[in-house]
């Protein structure tokens, strides 16, 4: 049955939402044109750059080359769904720590890549890292600090900053 | 624009693609949606397969042969551990298309159906004598991979055929492979040259080599001179500059012909002694 637009539940950032989407629309347009969930930013557009990087059910995917009704059903998590009653994760602190964000164009992308990384191994090696973040790319080639900022939520050192507050 | 339509079994599906022949059939979507956003690609109307019962993703043992269904992800393959013990050139060569959110939502199958003469799946595939397993209103085949691609981005799928899962067959006695492959910069890229390397327990050896025509090729040595870790590194070379001379690639914008060529050779080599290597642990009982 071919449809202009469709009838689509999406479970985002922990929270369901009912939503009759046009049918031609990417999963990134309904984020951030009908949700107002703009964290997740709109680059290339042909899956190349990972500005757009959103978890759907907890793998890492480029939300600018996803339908929103192909992700019917699904479990969505963007950059908005990391920090707890207004204070960031222990992994967004730790890019602040580091240094990790010049323009940050591309930030909630490598965060969430970095998310779904620490989501599978809570150990990883710098290599490890760079390989998990290497579908995002940053213009302002800040990769060093980024890729610390990463190691440093691993180590746990992000963690202990937390605990300080 | 376009309609979109999400068919959950294949009976729906091929009376879709009946009612309307000029639907594109939608997996991953990771070239499909990048062609018709950039309007290269012009449809009415897209068919989501991803809930169609029959395309099922996921990997099993059927019949001596390792099926993986249509809609298995790139990411499913690369970690699957009956993959990594007994096609080591497939997982190395998935584990280098695209990037990591586009190997989560691309499939094996779609790679194949898009018969780009550059697909990194496609070299292992061939090696190791992949069957595909098509589909039609009214026709149920399997055809090899070697014969399935026909030139860039042609198949011989018939109109309103589609594919449901790749075979590939399990060897009775331990096989060595390797993947090789150039790009211009080290990650996420397309291939200037990939290949493929299998060496039998048999001692016959294979390599398949892609990007250097119009779609991947399979050459095979069955005189056991590859195989053998002790042939004379000037006859090695002979031997693959014969197979290499069935390649036959362009100059573009990622190389020149002679570079390819001059490629093929320096890498067929890794790739052949990498196989080589993996045989021997395997029959150690590595």
């Amino acid at each position: 049955m071919a449809a202009e637009t469709m009838a689509v539940t999406l479970v985002v950032n922990g929270r369901t939402r009912a939503l009759e989407v046009a049918v031609h629309r990417t999963l990134l347009d309904v984020l951030r044109d009908e949700l107002g969930l703009t964290g997740s930013k709109e680059c290339c557009a042909e899956g190349e750059c990972g500005a757009c990087t959103v978890l759907v059910d907890g793998d890492g995917i480029n939300a600018c080359l996803v339908l929103a009704v192909e992700a019917d059903g699904s479990s969505v998590t963007t950059i908005e769904g990391l920090g707890v009653d207004g204070r960031l994760s222990r992994l967004q602190d730790a890019f602040l720590a580091a240094g990790g964000v010049q323009c940050g164009f591309c930030i909630p992308g490598m965060v969430m890549s970095a998310e779904a990384l620490l989501a599978r191994q809570a150990r990883a090696t710098p290599a490890e890292i760079r390989e998990a973040l290497s579908g995002n790319l940053c213009r302002c080639g800040g990769y060093n600090q980024i890729c610390a900022a990463v190691a440093a939520a691993c180590s746990g050192e992000g963690h202990e900053a937390e605990e300080e507050r | 624009m376009f309609a979109y339509a999400r068919p959950e079994g294949l009976s729906e599906t091929f009376a879709l693609l009946d009612a309307e022949p000029e639907a594109r059939l939608l997996a991953g979507g990771t070239d499909l949606l990048v062609g018709v956003r950039k309007g290269n690609v012009i449809s009415p109307l897209l068919i989501d397969l991803k809930r169609v019962a029959e395309l099922a993703s996921g990997i099993s043992e059927v019949d001596g042969a390792l099926r993986i269904g249509a809609n298995t992800v790139l990411t499913e393959v690369i970690n699957d551990r009956r993959v990594q013990e007994t096609y080591p050139a497939l997982v190395a060569a998935a584990r280098v298309v695209g990037s990591i959110q586009i190997r989560n939502r691309a499939t094996l199958v779609g790679n194949l159906c898009n018969a780009s003469p550059a697909a990194d799946t496609a070299p292992p595939l061939l090696v190791f004598g992949a069957i595909l397993e098509l589909a039609g209103p009214d026709s149920r085949r399997r055809v090899s991979f070697a014969d399935f691609v026909t030139g860039p981005g042609r198949t011989l799928l018939e109109r309103g055929e589609l594919v449901t899962a790749v075979e590939l067959p399990l060897p009775a006695d331990p096989v060595g492979s390797a993947f090789q492959r150039m790009t211009r910069r080290r990650g996420v890229d397309l291939a200037t040259v990939n290949l493929a390397c299998a060496v039998t327990s048999g001692g016959v050896t294979r390599f398949a080599f892609g990007a250097v025509g119009p779609r991947a090729i399979v050459v095979a040595d069955g005189t056991g001179m590859l195989a053998d870790s002790k042939t004379d590194p000037v006859e090695v070379d002979a031997l693959i500059r014969r197979m290499t001379a069935e390649a036959t690639p362009i100059s573009n914008v990622r190389a020149s012909r002679e570079y390819r060529q001059a490629m093929l050779l320096v890498l067929s080599r890794r790739a052949l002694e990498s196989a080589r290597e993996r045989l021997a642990e395997a029959r150690r009982g590595g």
